[in-house]
């Protein structure tokens, strides 16, 4: 089995290579994607939509379709994580917890738990110390994240950047707060359901974009049609429907990157995390 | 750009690569792929796509290590079937 399972991957590299060989040489002018493609968009994007970073403009306007799809495989993979994990099972059988003034630990079973008590500290059953260094520079360091995560989000017109990347970063600083302090303080802040509705909400918001042109009179996310509504002409209308576009895409992906951490990190239960 | 340095990033990929399949750690294995894809982001950045090397930089490099690791504090030095 192990012969054949190598002999495959083998065949399969082989035939890589062969048909590697075929494809144009990087940076060819002479081949078919420089001679058709590529000069339209470098000639006509500014004139089109007004957007100087060509590539925000072919994965928002251009392919419009592509994008509002890979989204929805995102979404996907969020609802996939969520089903295949969160199921309900039993109960955890013990809980510890912290008698803040004198610092002893205490192991709880049953349903007899102290519930927001001011004296006792939820505590999981990993738990080391969290060090105060790690978690107060955290603290320090989230805002200028998710500034600029916003920053990538708005500014995906002018420089390399745009809905996904924003959303990632944002995504990524919840997780940092989830990882220095614990899971749940991360979802008292930012609930799963919460993560659930942002989520559908950005796709909501991609094919609503695109539904709305529908209404205009013109193609599906055919954003020049948008112009009565979003001021301008035509062009700008494209330029600022990507805009809109690219924030759909930014909440969606932000708020499955943290649902999908909410339930890997505790394998379903949402209890205790990382 | 200059050669050697796209050289040396090449050769640095394949041997992560190697390594991560390699390696009899699976939490050594996820953070290899991580720094696998931060090398990808740079030889993205070398041959020019930046918007690549920026998704490989976030997501590759990123948040799928954090969800790689996530992943493995979950499972056991041995299999309990």
């Amino acid at each position: 089995m192990k012969i054949l399972g190598k002999l495959t991957i083998l065949l399969c590299g082989v035939l890589l290579m062969v048909f590697a060989m075929e494809f144009p040489n990087w940076g060819d002018p002479e081949s078919p994607a420089s001679t058709h493609l590529s000069p339209y968009f470098i000639q006509h994007t500014m004139e089109d939509t007004a957007v100087p970073n060509i590539v925000t403009s072919v994965l928002a306007d251009y392919r419009g379709y592509d994008t509002m799809f890979e989204t929805t495989v995102i979404l996907t993979a969020g609802l996939a994580c969520f089903l295949l994990l969160r199921i309900e099972r039993k109960k955890i059988p013990h809980r510890y917890y912290r008698h803040e003034p004198t610092g002893v630990t205490l192991r709880m079973e049953g349903e007899k738990y102290p519930k927001n008590s001011a004296v006792f500290q939820r505590m999981d059953a990993n738990w080391v110390p969290y060090d105060f260094v790690i978690s107060r520079t955290c603290r320090l360091i989230i805002p200028f994240i998710q500034i600029f995560a916003l920053y990538v989000v708005a500014h995906g017109h002018h420089s390399p950047g745009g809905g996904f990347q924003g959303g990632v970063i944002m995504g990524a600083s919840v997780i940092l707060f989830a990882i220095s302090h614990n899971l749940r303080t991360s979802i008292k802040n930012f609930s799963e359901k919460t993560a659930a509705l942002f989520s559908v909400t950005g796709v909501f918001i991609y094919a609503g974009t695109g539904a709305l042109c529908l209404l205009f009179g013109e193609v599906f996310l055919n954003y020049s049609a948008l112009a009565p509504i979003l001021g301008g002409d035509r062009v700008m209308a494209r330029s600022h429907g990507i805009l809109v576009v690219e924030i759909g895409v930014a909440v969606a992906v932000t708020a499955v990157m943290i649902w999908i951490y909410y339930n890997l990190s505790s394998a379903g239960k949402q209890d205790e995390g990382l | 750009m200059i050669w050697q340095v796209e050289l040396i990033i090449l050769i640095l990929i394949i041997i992560c690569a190697f390594a991560a399949i390699k390696v009899r750690d699976l939490l050594s294995a996820a953070l290899l792929l991580g720094a696998y894809s931060f090398l990808m982001c740079l030889a993205w950045a070398v041959m020019g796509a930046v918007d690549v090397a920026f998704t490989e930089a976030t997501v590759g490099a990123g948040v799928s290590t954090v969800f790689c690791v996530a992943a493995v504090f979950h499972t056991t030095r041995r299999t309990k079937d």
